[in-house]
């Protein structure tokens, strides 16, 4: 290590702890690379450890420069965010629970801490006590920023997956030259309405449909935000220049509608997906045909 | 010209032409923050109002844009301000239908419904100032005030 | 040409002026990319205008080249069809793009007077089958 220049007693405790970590970048580096957060992570070879303590080492005393000991949003940790994430989820995948990583990250501290005391042996107890204090502070944030990138990247995925499901499972199906319809399935929440609506007037744009029919059959109940949602479809339609029927609704969930005291004045509906794909066909003027002898020239 | 250096801008409202700034620095950031298509309307149009706002009401302004993080969720902040007569009702302003300028009274309350997050700071005779955030996924779930 | 804070005057992508053909017995307008606010209050002038002095019976306003409607923009298409109805004209609205749509509903404004359709296609489909507008009439909120 070049001339180490001795434990200072100027500047913040803040710039104390900054200028430390950058002076025993190497040694704390080491010793981190031999606990569990970073060993069992790290399995391929030790070297691999360092260099991501090393990271680590780096966005804290960088944090440390810029004085937000306590804010896990400071800049300095969006470099290793990625890193902690993966560290983070590594312990998930192997059943670790949060207290458990807590712990984890929190055995990372008496190292540093140890070598910081050393360091200062020659301040005055106060400016130990001050430098010990914002360490331990930077410290707590660490573990602040471990916990919460490990649970953000959890609902992620979460996130990822109920975007999956809401595409499965809103499927636009053209019925006849100028009408599509989605069969709605399931419990309607706000995030779902929402691709729901964006869904079929992408629809309506790319079949050219004049009617798209909203057939709710499937749906167990609707609230005033789901009713909300199929109103805001319906005038969002009209706008673009179709007209919204919903379609299926049953008793209790028409009782539910009058007994929430909603106005589907302005919304077509029809009790069966045949009875609103008639009404469209009838408004298109498509004429229907018994399948009697003249059946072969249905259209 | 300040719609091509990126996502942080100070652009002024004074005059109509300058709202087409507006919608289009909006747009580009907005699209470079990875706004889907929707939500990328729906800042536009309640920025088109806000500065609307600002140049009818407030008697011009200026607009402040900037990235916004919060934990690894990405947003743009929008803030426009005036040195206008401010807000004597604010609840009042807010509300649907209720124009002092002759348009339609959606302004506010319209562009309100149209981010995620909405704060409004009037001072009679001082000024105004009008902060959304929209986020260019889900909105994240409060840590604690913005 | 720059104003003081050095910005060409005209923006790029903004129209300066909106055309208003006429198609036998209809005005076809096709607004597209951003449009200022005086440009849209000059268009409104120039329909009234031309309603009055040519005696067509109907208006197409093509929207499908415009990323944004505002409240401003729409209250200015409400007034066109008000207005044009006074004239004894009918206005269709087409090719209005899904999220604009969801974005004026948010916003509160669902224009319920005024037809639509999908596209400019549609648009004279509409005005040519319905001579008398009442099949189509979308809602009872219309100025006779």
């Amino acid at each position: 290590m070049p001339e180490q220049e001795a434990a200072g007693t100027q500047g913040s405790p803040a710039d104390e702890v900054g200028a430390f970590l950058r002076r025993r970048r190497e040694q704390i580096a080491q010793r981190w690379a031999d606990e569990s957060m970073f060993r069992t992570v790290f399995t391929v070879s030790r070297d691999e450890a360092a260099e991501a303590a090393r990271h680590v080492v780096d966005a804290l005393a960088e944090v440390a420069d810029a004085e937000r000991m306590h804010d896990t949003d400071a800049a300095g940790f969006t470099v290793v965010r990625e890193q902690l994430a993966r560290m983070g989820a590594a312990r998930s995948r192997a059943g670790f629970t949060t207290a458990q990583v807590s712990a984890e990250v929190e055995g990372l501290r008496p190292p540093a801490l140890n070598l910081l005391i050393s360091d200062l042996k020659d301040a005055p107890a106060e400016r130990v006590r001050d430098c010990t204090t914002a360490l331990t502070v930077l410290m707590g944030t660490l573990r602040l920023v471990v916990l919460d990138t490990a649970l953000s990247e959890g609902q992620a995925l979460i996130e990822r997956q109920q975007l999956q499901l809401l595409e499965v499972a809103t499927p636009v199906i053209k019925l006849w030259d100028g009408i599509v319809a989605v069969p709605l399935i399931g419990t309607l929440d706000s995030a779902r309405s929402q691709v729901v609506m964006e869904t079929l007037l992408e629809a309506i744009v790319e079949q050219h449909a004049r009617f798209a029919i909203l057939d709710i059959t499937g749906v167990p109940t609707v609230d005033s935000l789901v009713a909300q949602h199929l109103m805001k479809t319906v005038a969002a339609a009209r706008l673009m220049g179709a007209e919204c029927v919903v379609s299926g609704i049953r008793p209790a969930i028409a009782q539910t509608i009058v007994h929430l005291g909603l106005d589907l004045g302005t919304v077509v509906t029809r009790a069966s997906l045949a009875d609103a794909l008639a009404y469209a066909l009838h408004e298109l003027g498509a004429g229907i045909v018994g399948p009697a002898a003249d059946g072969a020239r249905l259209r | 010209m300040p719609t091509s250096a990126g996502v942080e801008a100070c652009l002024p409202i004074g005059s109509d032409l300058d709202l087409v700034w507006v919608r289009q620095h909006v747009r580009q950031a907005a699209a470079r923050l990875g706004f889907g298509l929707v939500e990328q309307t729906k800042l536009v149009t309640a920025a088109s109002e806000l500065a609307r706002n600002t140049l009818v009401h407030g008697g011009g302004g200026r607009m402040d844009s900037a990235q916004v993080t919060r934990g690894r969720a990405v947003g743009l902040r929008l803030a426009f301000s005036d040195d206008g007569p401010g807000i004597a009702d604010l609840e009042l302003a807010l509300k649907d239908g209720y124009t002092s300028g002759g348009g339609l009274g959606m302004g506010l309350g319209g562009a309100r419904r149209l981010v995620h997050e909405f704060s409004l700071e009037s001072t009679v005779g001082v000024g105004t100032t009008v902060t959304v955030v929209s986020w260019a996924s889900a909105p994240p779930r409060l840590r604690e005030e913005f | 040409m720059s104003d003081s804070y050095g910005r060409p005057v005209s923006v790029p992508g903004a129209s300066a002026h909106v055309p208003v053909l006429r198609l036998g017995d209809v005005l076809l307008v096709t607004l597209q990319g951003d449009l200022y606010d005086s440009v849209a209050q000059q268009l409104q002038e120039d329909i009234g205008a031309t309603i009055a002095t040519s005696g067509v019976t109907g208006v197409v306003i093509d929207i499908s080249g415009m990323e944004v409607v505002d409240s401003y923009l729409g209250r200015v298409l409400a007034e066109i069809a008000a207005q044009s109805s006074l004239l004894a004209a009918r206005t269709v609205v087409a090719g209005m793009r899904p999220a604009v749509a969801i974005t004026l509903v948010e916003l509160g404004l669902t224009l319920p007077g005024l037809r639509t359709a999908l596209n400019a296609e549609a648009a004279m489909d509409l005005l040519a089958r319905t001579g008398s507008g009442s099949r189509f009439r979308r809602s009872s909120a219309e100025h006779p």
